[in-house]
């Protein structure tokens, strides 16, 4: 069926809630609202508001008790309205959510997973737009999930649902509702921490997620088209923990590699996967690895973001440089 | 006016005044169950001064005394039945104990290691040090008890600095509109590291915080072991029958320092502690056990030293259990390891004696 990612994400929400009396999901705005972005859309209706309800409006006292739920046993699914006010409940997050199986060597897991919409482009109001996955990269014992699109959105939620320990879920808001994907009705599963090759290359690889995939994808038909160079396009899905294999094979087949994010370079994925290349498969390259990423500054207001974000134009400057001779 | 409370006028429940006479109804608790009670705040006292003197010697990490609010730490935990979930700051070891954590697995904790044999059965989260934390934990657990229709209780403790805390506010806020099955416990023991009750909150009691939530709230006498176990195991059983949680302050007092690296004669009066010295928990309640004829000294010595040799005993118990191994940090890191935490771990084990 074509879904769009709200309706993806809303039918694997509904899955979850069908076939685990364990799951609940909670949040601002999230019952008969449906959330601000109906992903929750009739849930409450169908399922009860004991399993699905409003919390009040204060993001720690949500991730907190949602550890407390998960500890028992429970399987919460717990929205933050919007990924910039993960800052507000990042101690229960870091500190806790992510410790609860190390604190009590394994006396207790918490199986919780955190949704927040992220990313820039859609004109909203000051922290609305932040991309905050590389300040998760430090934190050990949370994984991160960035899908791209409705198919991956729906397979990697129920996944994340499974996952034994705690997963950060972040939706890119521009592809909430930009397209539809064929999607299954039914349930099915994608594995976590397992990169997708989107597009095959041999000249450079592109390392992308979320709404980056696009972009990337576009700039390499430009490519293709104008120059004839392949580009291989992979989409991370899974920030943390990192495909570093998938990583590795594909710089080791092209010996370029570009790096494509939202977020700002410093310390963030970027950085991180050219460690991962340093480490693991320098002598493949054949140019110094190229970022191209948002900029070390505050997520600018909405007159400015499209400077602000990763473009298939910018993307395509790096493709020409890193093609130089 | 004493060091917690900002209106002396507020009077806080009682059943032992300090010297041990019965002032209230005394609670339905058999004889046996009261000499348990005091053998418990003894544990308390003598594991406090156990692990201290082991830090002096090198030998234990650092360690927040518990000397002086053992009528709160054992009444809190006393009236819960396994079932019930307990999640509590670093100042409430007694607590644990009475739940049921074995004194070797904290003692070892102390040596600096993580027990591999944490009792999950016993339903107490390990300490966790995030001032206030916790609190909303408490509520989580209380939360799913009553989604699962468990006739499960939560209790959760923290201190006096600890209400400052968005958390604790949050975790009023979120146990009054679920009406959780949870009771929320403030342990003031008047300081929070150096810093006083009254410059932590103008409001007249903590207690009074609860109205603001529509959560019911009780004040009680913090040393006196009675007042606390009667308004605890009201609390618990009034959350298990369906009726909401309750927030209850105890006002006790910290009579040692706030932890093995503090020193309390910086910011505090010797004379003020002599004062609360004066009003002992154990003390008070010895008075009542002995005037009812449950206790003599000699009897009371007994204790001490059975006590004494328990502790001891499970210090040697924690002191001959093998460290953990040095790479074993990485086994509780995740569920599964990823192909890089392998890989680290393997690197790791180059430079340790392991096979």
């Amino acid at each position: 069926m074509q879904m769009t990612m709200v309706e993806a994400l809303n039918s694997a929400l509904g899955l979850e809630l069908e076939r685990d009396r364990r799951v609940v999901v909670l949040g601002e705005d999230i019952g008969p609202n449906g959330g601000v972005f109906r992903v929750t859309e009739h849930l409450q209706e169908k399922y009860g508001e004991e399993r699905v309800f409003d919390t009040p409006l204060a993001e720690s006292g949500i991730i907190g008790t949602s550890i407390g739920m998960a500890v028992y046993g429970l399987r919460p699914i717990a929205e933050i309205q919007f990924a910039g006010f993960l800052f507000v409940c990042m101690n229960q997050l870091v500190s806790q959510a992510a410790r609860m199986r190390f604190r009590s060597a394994g006396a207790y897991s918490c199986p919780l997973v955190v949704r927040a919409p992220y990313g820039g482009g859609v004109r909203t109001p000051e922290m609305h737009s932040d991309s905050l996955e590389g300040a998760f990269l430090q934190t050990p014992g949370i994984k991160i999930v960035v899908p791209s699109n409705p198919y991956d959105a729906k397979g990697l939620l129920a996944a994340a649902v499974d996952d034994p320990d705690p997963v950060l879920f972040l939706e890119n808001i521009k592809l909430y509702r930009s397209f539809r994907a064929d999607t299954p009705v039914e349930h099915y599963s994608i594995p976590l921490g397992k990169a997708n090759v989107v597009r095959e290359g041999t000249d450079v690889s592109i390392f992308a997620y979320g709404a980056m995939v696009n972009v990337a994808l576009e700039a390499a038909k430009q490519a293709q088209q104008e120059t004839g160079t392949s580009v291989e396009v992979i989409d991370l899905r899974t920030i943390w923990p990192l495909d570093e294999d998938a990583i590795t094979a594909s710089v080791a087949k092209t010996g370029r590699a570009i790096i494509v994010h939202e977020a700002p370079r410093a310390g963030g994925v970027g950085a991180e996967i050219t460690a991962v290349i340093n480490e693991r498969c320098f002598y493949s390259l054949l140019k110094p690895i190229a970022r191209v990423t948002g900029y070390d500054t505050p997520y600018p207001v909405p007159g400015q973001e499209d400077y602000y974000l990763p473009t298939p134009a910018k993307v395509m400057t790096a493709l020409r440089e890193i093609m130089e001779p | 006016m004493t060091i917690q409370q900002i209106d002396p006028g507020l009077v806080p429940y009682q059943i032992l005044d300090v010297e041990g006479n019965l002032v209230g109804e005394m609670p339905d608790i058999s004889a046996e169950r009261l000499l348990s009670l005091y053998r418990f705040m003894q544990v308390g006292r003598v594991f406090s001064n156990k692990i201290i003197a082991l830090q002096r010697q090198g030998r234990a990490t650092t360690f927040g005394s518990l000397a002086g609010q053992e009528a709160t730490a054992v009444g809190l935990a006393a009236p819960m039945q396994p079932q019930d979930w307990l999640t509590t700051s670093y100042r409430e070891i007694a607590s644990l104990i009475v739940k049921g954590v074995p004194v070797p697995t904290l003692a070892y904790s102390f040596r600096g290691f993580t027990p591999e044999n944490w009792p999950a059965e016993t339903h107490c989260l390990p300490v966790q040090i995030v001032i206030g934390t916790q609190m909303l934990h408490a509520v989580g657990l209380a939360m799913a008890a009553k989604i699962a229709g468990d006739p499960v209780v939560a209790v959760g403790v923290c201190g006096d600095g600890a209400t400052s805390e968005g958390d604790f506010n949050e975790a009023l806020n979120f146990a009054g509109v679920y009406q959780a099955p949870v009771v929320l416990v403030v342990q003031n023991n008047g300081w929070a590291i150096s810093v006083p009750r009254h410059k932590q909150s103008a409001a007249s009691t903590f207690a009074a915080r609860g109205e603001g939530f529509g959560v019911p709230a009780k004040l009680v006498d913090g040393n006196d072991i009675l007042a606390v176990y009667d308004t605890m195991h009201e609390a618990i059983e009034n959350a298990r029958a369906g009726n909401g949680p309750t927030l209850v302050e105890t006002l006790t007092y910290r009579i040692g320092a706030h932890t093995t690296a503090d020193d309390p004669t910086r910011y505090r009066d010797a004379a003020e502690v002599e004062a609360w010295r004066a009003k002992d928990p154990i003390a008070r309640f010895q008075k009542f056990l002995t005037r009812r004829d449950l206790l003599d000294e000699q009897r009371a010595q007994q204790i001490v030293s059975e006590v004494e040799e328990e502790i001891n005993e499970a210090v040697r118990i924690a002191e001959a259990m093998p460290p953990m191994a040095p790479d074993s940090f990485f086994d509780y890191a995740a569920a599964e390891l990823s192909p890089r935490q392998q890989a680290q771990r393997a690197d790791l084990l180059r430079y340790t004696d392991q096979k």
